[in-house]
């Protein structure tokens, strides 16, 4: 028994002695006594509505009108698939999710942190002072200053005027690009974070090791780098797409899913239908299948943890 | 050493000049590198910088519009205007009851929930904390709706009570889960004396774990609030009468309610409920002992 002390390491020396059975049931329940709030509070607020969800899914509730609810079966689901409005907010939120999450975030962020290393010290913290200020910024601030970016007499049009590059009006032209790149800007540090924490951890040697070897820059990227921090690409790509596959406020806010539906990602196209439709069925049923998504990509992530302790 | 260097000395010779050729040509590329790299970093700030200098310059501005602009006139005039009840006082003080609130509410079940899982062995608990993990990572936003309707049900819709309730719980998986990282890292040593001296294990954790675990609790509150202040959809479906509105929501007037946007003064407003959000950021980079450590913290 002295053996296992430690954090989290083995059972805590009880004082009494080897209890009997129903002793060690009853002391097992009285330890877990603190647990309890916790877990009534998620039953009631999480587990809850996530079973809501399921029952909902399956009715055809509204809002308004007194008609009742009433058992549709996969009525929503299919009917779902047959919108051509809900296929295009799968696809802009695939668009969105690969553009700013996956290619976007991911990559400038694992760019800046490798870049950070051979930067001398002040640029460094220059550039992450920058870059994690508009990551902590509240998602509505966030929102307006880059809708005013953005914006057609906004900075980038400016910007872009200087430098003699064609300007045009971003949010109605190119909606779903201007939010996806939106949100590399808002969530790049996550990335950056990361990937900092994950290079430090490769010891020097190996690096210098292929230098001596005689490997390029990209080679000693792509067959040592790349390689020693995957899991921490893997943890990262998970985290950074739950996180966007369920932004909501900062689309809403620039461009309330418009022009028409052209930015109208699932959350959005959810939050159309619940509330300005009022078809609660039909809205939960499109939220069920975001959190089938998202409960996928959670267990995905369970398992690449697992590996990694 | 001798067979290799006495046939062929000049190749040694030129062996040791190239040598130093290389090492100078190395010393002068990595300063290149150094540059290049630094330029394109401070590129990249700048990209990150412009939105952030627009917020600060227009919300100085008395003629301020969608550009990045030297104020002129310079002016404070844009906080004098939004610094009354209806704009800022009332929806700040909403937030703070609403994030202070469902923070006091979640710190203190996560830490009750944190002490059994951290220090006991069970066989529930693998599950638990395996279920804890994978709520971390279901889009809160999906559960909306249902919360939505379920708070219609029980009249909890439009309630400030309500509100924490279902901020404190939906932050809940993840703050159980870093308390419990935090409190791991305790060791048992001390806890195992009180326990000798007959102390219960409810004074244990008040008396011995919490003031070791002080920095700890730290960030769990103050990543917590954070969350919260900056969350907009959960106050946003379940909050309809405007004067309960807090600031991340509440904002939106600025847009919809007046004619005109008036940019200076959503710049200023913008500015003084970001505020403590990077005070409060600073303080936790501070107790973590720089930021990437949170990064190391948030990755599990």
């Amino acid at each position: 028994m002295t053996a296992t002390y430690g954090p989290g390491a083995g059972t805590v020396p009880r004082p009494g002695g080897a209890p009997s059975r129903p002793g060690r049931t009853r002391r097992t329940l009285l330890r877990g006594l603190p647990v309890v709030p916790s877990v009534i509070l998620m039953l009631l607020f999480l587990a809850g509505p996530i079973a809501y969800c399921v029952y909902y899914a399956f009715t055809d509730m509204r809002l308004t009108g007194a008609s009742g609810t009433h058992f549709v079966g996969f009525g929503n689901f299919t009917k779902a698939f047959g919108d051509s409005n809900f296929r295009n907010a799968v696809e802009l939120t695939l668009i969105f999710t690969v553009l700013s999450s996956i290619v976007g975030q991911n990559v400038l962020g694992l760019f800046l942190a490798a870049l950070m290393r051979s930067a001398s010290k002040s640029v460094r913290s220059t550039v992450s002072t920058v870059v994690v200020v508009s990551w902590v910024l509240p998602e509505v601030v966030a929102a307006y200053l880059l809708y005013a970016f953005f914006r057609r007499e906004g900075e980038l049009n400016a910007i872009l005027h200087v430098l003699h590059l064609p300007q045009q009006n971003w949010l109605f032209t190119l909606p779903i690009v201007a939010v996806s790149l939106a949100n590399v800007w808002r969530g790049t540090a996550f990335s950056m974070l990361v990937y900092s924490a994950a290079l430090q951890e490769i010891p020097a040697e190996i690096t210098e090791a292929a230098e001596v070897d005689g490997a390029g820059r990209w080679k000693r990227l792509w067959h040592v780098t790349l390689p020693m921090i995957r899991r921490s690409i893997g943890t990262n790509l998970m985290l950074n797409t739950l996180q966007t596959l369920s932004v909501f406020g900062l689309i809403f806010v620039m461009t309330r899913g418009g022009p028409g539906n052209r930015s109208e990602t699932l959350p959005l196209y959810m939050y159309e239908q619940a509330f300005q439709d009022s078809l609660i069925g039909y809205g939960t049923a499109v939220a069920l299948m975001l959190l089938a998504v998202g409960a996928l990509f959670s267990v995905l992530y369970l398992r690449l943890l697992r590996t990694e302790v | 050493m001798a067979v290799v260097s006495s046939p062929k000395p000049r190749v040694h010779g030129e062996r040791v000049r190239s040598a130093r050729e290389r090492r100078v040509r190395t010393r002068s590329r990595r300063r290149t590198e150094r540059i290049v790299v630094n330029t394109i970093l401070l590129l990249i700030a700048v990209l990150f910088l412009v939105p952030l200098a627009w917020l600060v310059m227009a919300s100085l501005n008395g003629t301020a519009d969608l550009r990045v602009r030297v104020p002129h006139p310079m002016t404070l005039d844009n906080f004098h205007r939004v610094l009354n009840a209806d704009m800022t006082y009332r929806p700040i003080l909403n937030g703070l009851i609403l994030c202070g609130g469902a923070t006091a509410l979640c710190v203190v079940c996560a830490v009750l929930a944190a002490y059994p899982l951290s220090r006991y062995e069970s066989r529930y608990k693998r599950p638990f904390l395996l279920t804890i993990l994978f709520t971390t990572g279901l889009p809160i936003t999906a559960v909306m709706v249902p919360v939505y309707a379920m708070f219609v049900q029980v009249n909890l819709i439009d309630t400030m009570y309500g509100t924490i309730l279902f901020l404190g719980s939906s932050a809940l998986p993840f703050a159980i889960w870093l308390t419990k990282n935090f409190m791991d890292g305790v060791p048992l040593v001390l806890e195992e004396a009180a326990w000798t001296d007959g102390a219960s294990s409810m004074q244990t954790l008040r008396r011995v774990v919490l003031p070791l675990m002080w920095p700890g609790i730290t960030v769990v509150t103050i990543f917590t609030f954070l969350s919260m202040w900056g969350n907009f959809f959960v106050p946003f479906f379940l909050l309809l009468s405007p004067d309960q509105l807090p600031a991340s929501v509440s904002i939106l007037n600025f847009f919809s309610s007046r004619g005109t946007v008036e940019y200076g003064q959503l710049a200023a407003f913008s500015l003084l409920y970001s505020a403590p959000v990077v005070v409060l950021y600073a303080v936790m980079s501070k107790v973590l002992g720089g930021s990437s450590a949170l990064g190391g913290a948030l990755k599990g």
